[in-house]
């Protein structure tokens, strides 16, 4: 219930809080993630499909399974890959919507997030 | 994660759940240069991240299985179901392209379970239960984060019924649908649990900071900005 006046710069901070959180989550958090399969590949391995998966057709690319290769420590691995994936979806985010968004000349408050 | 790889579904299905995708996305990108004014692109941005970040997060369900969130209706919520459908398919594209993660010839089935389904089908159920609720309690922010809650727990066995659709129709191995319905359902029913808490955690505190920015809030309040044909309540 943030007053109006104060919105603008309550904007920013609510960003920069989610990007923080985000990074922090992704860079430290990433690394005491449960490492047992997920449901589908829970399912798949009872269910007798699993063998039917296939290798990933990019399964030697260097950030391969959220770890960056020839990174021998486990969590500097995968808490930069979860770093690099967090930049690299905000980058790529940042510019589809930037052309998706709607072209009408907003009011001067429309920079201020 | 949910995440198909290749091999599961054959070609066929996957090619035209690529199809569906291509589809879904481009009523998406055009919905969105109705909807996304440019002070709302970073916040569109930063939820693709941070779905991102969040999906890393694997967290412990029952008999040695794991779930991390899909956030398909916590992006709908925030940013508006196109948008939002849209930053799922980004995360989606990112974990195909750089981590291995979700088949390449998956990515439309994957789209289509996490994206289409999860995102705007959650959608659709987060204003059908919040139609059904007063006037006055549908515009109450714990009320918005809860509905949001079970909007995301439903989510979840719904788009592992979409799997499960897709396995019916192409899966190659030779096994039962009913018996893998029931698997995938049950086991997502446990990660939607989790799916529901994180996501009414996380829209109720953007709803305490910045309720303005919230798609859902602002959509059903706000005469400022039209916002033509949009489902919400």
């Amino acid at each position: 219930m943030a007053a109006t006046a104060a919105a603008p710069r309550n904007g920013r901070v609510l960003w920069a809080a989610g990007l923080v959180v985000a990074l922090l989550l992704a860079g430290i958090a990433s690394f005491y993630a449960s490492s047992q399969p997920d449901g589908l590949e829970k399912v798949a391995g009872d269910k007798g499909f699993l063998a039917t998966a296939e290798d990933h057709a990019l399964a030697d690319s260097p950030l391969a399974d959220y770890g960056v290769a020839d990174v021998d420590d486990a969590r500097l691995s995968v808490g930069l890959a979860g770093l690099l994936g967090v930049t690299a979806t905000l980058t790529v985010g940042g510019a589809i919507f930037w052309l998706a968004r709607r072209r009408d000349g907003e009011s001067a408050s429309s920079a201020t997030t | 994660m949910m995440h198909t790889p290749d091999g599961f579904i054959n070609a066929v299905t996957s090619v035209g759940a690529g199809g569906v995708a291509i589809g879904t996305m481009g009523v998406a990108v055009r919905r969105t240069r109705e909807l996304l004014g440019e002070r709302q692109v970073p916040l569109a941005a930063l939820t693709a991240a941070f779905i991102f970040a969040v999906q890393m997060l694997n967290f412990p369900v029952a008999s040695g299985t794991s779930g991390h969130l899909l956030g398909g209706v916590l992006a709908a919520v925030l940013v508006g179901p196109w948008t939002g459908a849209i930053c799922v398919a980004v995360v989606l594209v990112v974990q195909g392209l750089l981590f291995a993660d979700g088949g390449l010839s998956a990515l439309g089935l994957n789209i289509v379970n996490m994206s289409l389904v999860g995102a705007i089908g959650g959608y659709l159920i987060f204003t059908a239960i919040r139609r059904l609720l007063p006037r006055s309690l549908r515009e109450v922010d714990a009320v918005i984060a809860l509905i949001a809650g079970v909007a995301a727990f439903l989510s979840v066995p719904l788009a592992a019924a979409a799997f499960t659709a897709e396995f019916a129709i192409g899966g190659n191995a030779d096994i039962g649908v009913t018996t893998v319905a029931w698997a995938m359902i049950g086991t997502h029913v446990l990660i939607g649990a989790g799916e529901g808490v994180i996501t009414a955690l996380a829209v109720g505190a953007v709803l305490a900071s910045r309720p303005d920015l919230v798609h859902a809030v602002e959509s059903s309040a706000g005469p400022l900005e039209l916002r033509p044909q949009e489902v919400t309540a």
